[in-house]
């Protein structure tokens, strides 16, 4: 349905009258702009939120160097945007679902995914909840309300909007918060979804980081308008920017953004302003397509650095304080490296388990066949071979017999 | 027990399952007050309101998106793919992620609640866009199962046990029989199982295979078969993923011959899969090279339709080849 109304000469509309303004509360010394009120928030949870961007930021400087070293295959940083993931994510009711896109690890930190949880995923060991079958940071936890994480770029938003209106239905008082960087936004699946989420009025909030760069795409060839929050207009949807290097104002925007979604049954957009500090992800050099000064530009605006210096004019942060958090992080960071490390890979079965609920004949057939040559060349297959026990290597001659019989 | 034709018995389907769980939901494009552009999902607005049965916008990369995400919340959608020709767009959708979703979160969670009904094949004068059957695009993709039901009493009984499958399903429906076929299909609620194929006439000389609209096809050329003296055992595969090797086989090993029908083309088809299967299970027992009674390696044509088809005159030649061998 349009409202319009009418005009009798050609006039075009440019886009250009709708200007939309940055949500600022914070300055980079830690002192609110005039005019700007910080949202309440309790010493307690500021606290948190401080503690859960420092390890977020401990923890990727570690992984990154263990990449380097040779003892991880891949990893990605949160580097840069800890305040606007950890202030999204603190606006939240713990229950809410989040359905991220994959440098959004400091939702988990805040959420409680303890060091021990992320090593055993980076490591795909025999504790990771994924079973060892997603590359590293491909974190979920249903505890946590937080979905898996899956490569393919922007598939989530859609799967938000549906997630969130079975939310609405079940009548539950919840809304799902979906991650995603400006370069997903150009995906079909994000036009697809902010459109339905509008049309069928789910309380989700899709929360846009937009760090400046899809790897080596900057936004100015992302796209030709301002940003990806005007597209909300298109789908007459609530939207906001927000500076995503100011944990107070993307406290504030994503408080009002929720209580939109869950009392008014409307979906948000969020256009978080930030910048990717660190590159892509371990296989990335940004020396190829950005430069040092632009980089130093941002880094003096460091969320973490900005939210600091708030605490300390608040009285509830110190450089002692400061100094313990770190090295007890960067200590807790070696230790559950190690043991990860150490732990045996997955079972050899969990090949074939829960690509459908139960095992189908046809895959217990293809793993006892595998299973039959892993023994057969076990110094080739390590991982494997050491998952084929006394027990199963019984099973297995019993039916290799059989097999035989039937030949 | 009630005659209905296949659209009563998925709308008949559709109606128990929502009755009997608030969490069905059923939605597509025009699938609300119109009941979709076949009438599969008529009243079902009426019945359950605009929250549980609705018009989707017109995005199939959207529809099964949300689709996705209501089953991970812990919904039951049942969303409608209007033509399977336009199931591309959701491609992504299906193939990364829906059939992905147990398997890579480890069980954490999964979008087993899901079903994707969608109208396939040709014989309605259809053309390129309105006639495809693409189900071995996604017979290639673990996670998901493929079902084709081959008359209102099976489309019933899948349609059900579909909906309430632990694992996603795609169903395929055979439009040209939607209104075409008609039969007795009792009133109350029953399943018939996903993944077992069903042996519809015992024969000793070839074993004829088949799913959903090709069964029809394949009585036709039966019936011509058997007044030449030739024995016919005929199998509805139903479940195209998983698929019951073991039935097949198990035919195969006692006619020693086996000709395989379906509308899609030729190279990459099911039939394909099948007949690798049944060379290496039954090598030793076939008396004649396995027969494939396909499309043509061509885009759907529209004019020339029935020479296109794999219709009952091309089955009873493979028959008889086949045993002439």
């Amino acid at each position: 349905m349009t409202t319009t109304q009418e005009i009798h000469s050609p006039t075009f509309l440019t886009g250009d009258e709708l200007s939309i303004p940055t949500f600022r509360l914070l300055k980079q010394d830690g002192t609110l702009y005039d005019g700007g009120e910080a949202p309440e928030l309790s010493r307690e949870q500021a606290l948190k939120i401080y503690h859960s961007m420092v390890a977020t930021r401990v923890l990727d400087e570690r992984m990154m160097a263990a990449q380097r070293q040779g003892r991880l295959s891949f990893y990605m940083q949160c580097t840069g945007e800890e305040a606007a993931v950890i202030g999204a994510t603190a606006a939240l009711d713990d229950a809410d679902m989040i359905m991220a896109q994959y440098r959004e690890q400091g939702a988990l930190v805040y959420r409680g995914f303890s060091y021990d949880e992320f090593m055993n995923q980076l490591f795909g060991n025999e504790l990771d909840y994924g079973k060892g079958r997603q590359m590293p940071i491909h974190y979920g936890s249903r505890k946590l309300h937080y979905m898996t994480i899956s490569s393919p770029l922007a598939t989530q938003i859609p799967q938000a909007a549906g997630y969130a209106y079975g939310q609405k239905l079940a009548g539950d008082e919840l809304c799902t918060l979906c991650f995603f960087g400006e370069g997903a936004a150009s995906e079909g699946d994000f036009h697809a979804a902010l459109n339905m989420a509008a049309v069928h009025e789910a309380p989700v909030i899709f929360f846009c980081r937009n760090n400046g760069y899809a790897i080596s795409t900057p936004s100015i060839e992302q796209f030709a308008a301002d940003g990806v929050a005007p597209r909300a207009y298109g789908y007459r949807m609530h939207v906001i920017r927000v500076d995503g290097n100011d944990i107070l104002a993307v406290l504030a925007a994503t408080r009002e953004a929720r209580r939109i979604a869950v009392e008014q049954n409307k979906p948000v957009l969020i256009e978080a302003m930030s910048y990717r500090l660190a590159a892509h992800s371990s296989s990335d050099d940004p020396s190829g397509y950005r430069s040092k000064k632009e980089e130093e530009a941002w880094r003096e605006k460091d969320p973490i650095l900005r939210m600091q210096h708030w605490l300390v004019g608040q009285g509830w942060w110190n450089d002692d304080e400061e100094k313990a958090l770190q090295e007890s992080l960067r200590r807790e960071v070696l230790e559950t490296m190690k043991r990860a490390e150490k732990r045996p890979p997955p079972p050899l079965d969990s090949l074939v388990s829960d690509v459908y609920a139960d095992v189908t004949p046809a895959l217990q057939r293809q793993l006892d066949q595998l299973k039959r040559h892993i023994r057969q060349y076990p110094e080739s297959y390590p991982k494997g071979a050491r998952s084929l026990d006394p027990d199963v290597k019984a099973r297995d001659d019993a039916s290799d017999a059989q097999a035989q019989e039937g030949e | 027990m009630p005659t209905m034709n296949m659209l009563q018995a998925i709308n008949n389907a559709l109606d128990i399952a929502m009755a009997e769980d608030d969490r069905v939901l059923c939605f597509g494009e025009d699938v609300g007050i119109f009941g979709g552009v076949f009438r599969a999902t008529s009243h079902l607005q009426e019945k359950y309101g605009r929250s549980r049965c609705f018009n989707t916008p017109l995005v199939e990369q959207g529809i099964i998106g949300f689709a996705n995400g209501l089953a991970a919340q812990g919904s039951v959608p049942v969303a409608e793919i209007q033509f399977a020709d336009y199931i591309f767009p959701a491609f992504d959708q299906i193939v990364n992620e829906t059939a992905k979703f147990r398997y890579r979160s480890g069980d954490l969670f999964n979008v087993g609640g899901l079903t994707i009904r969608t109208p396939y094949g040709g014989g309605i004068s259809g053309g390129l866009y309105h006639s495809q059957s693409p189900e071995a695009y996604f017979a290639h993709t673990p996670g998901l199962k493929i079902v084709v039901p081959r008359n209102p009493y099976q489309a019933k009984g899948l349609l059900l046990a579909a909906i309430r499958d632990p694992d996603p399903v795609l169903f395929f429906e055979p439009k040209r029989l939607y209104r075409a076929s008609t039969g007795e299909v009792p009133e109350e609620d029953y399943q018939l199982p996903i993944g077992e194929a069903e042996v519809t006439r015992e024969g000793s000389d070839v074993t004829v295979l088949g799913w959903g609209a090709q069964m029809e096809v394949i009585e036709r050329a039966v019936e011509l078969a058997e007044k030449e003296g030739i024995s016919c055992e005929v199998i509805d595969l139903r479940s195209i993923l998983p698929w019951d090797e073991d039935s097949v086989v198990e035919s195969v090993l006692k006619t020693g011959r086996l000709v395989i029908t379906h509308e899609a083309p030729l190279t990459g088809g099911f039939a394909g899969e099948v007949a690798a299967t049944v060379q290496e299970r039954c090598f030793l027992y076939l008396e004649a090279p396995i027969a494939r009674v396909t499309g043509m390696d061509t885009p759907f044509p529209l004019t020339l339709e029935k020479e296109y088809l794999a219709d009952h005159l091309k089955v009873f030649e493979a028959i008889k080849a086949s045993v002439a061998f």
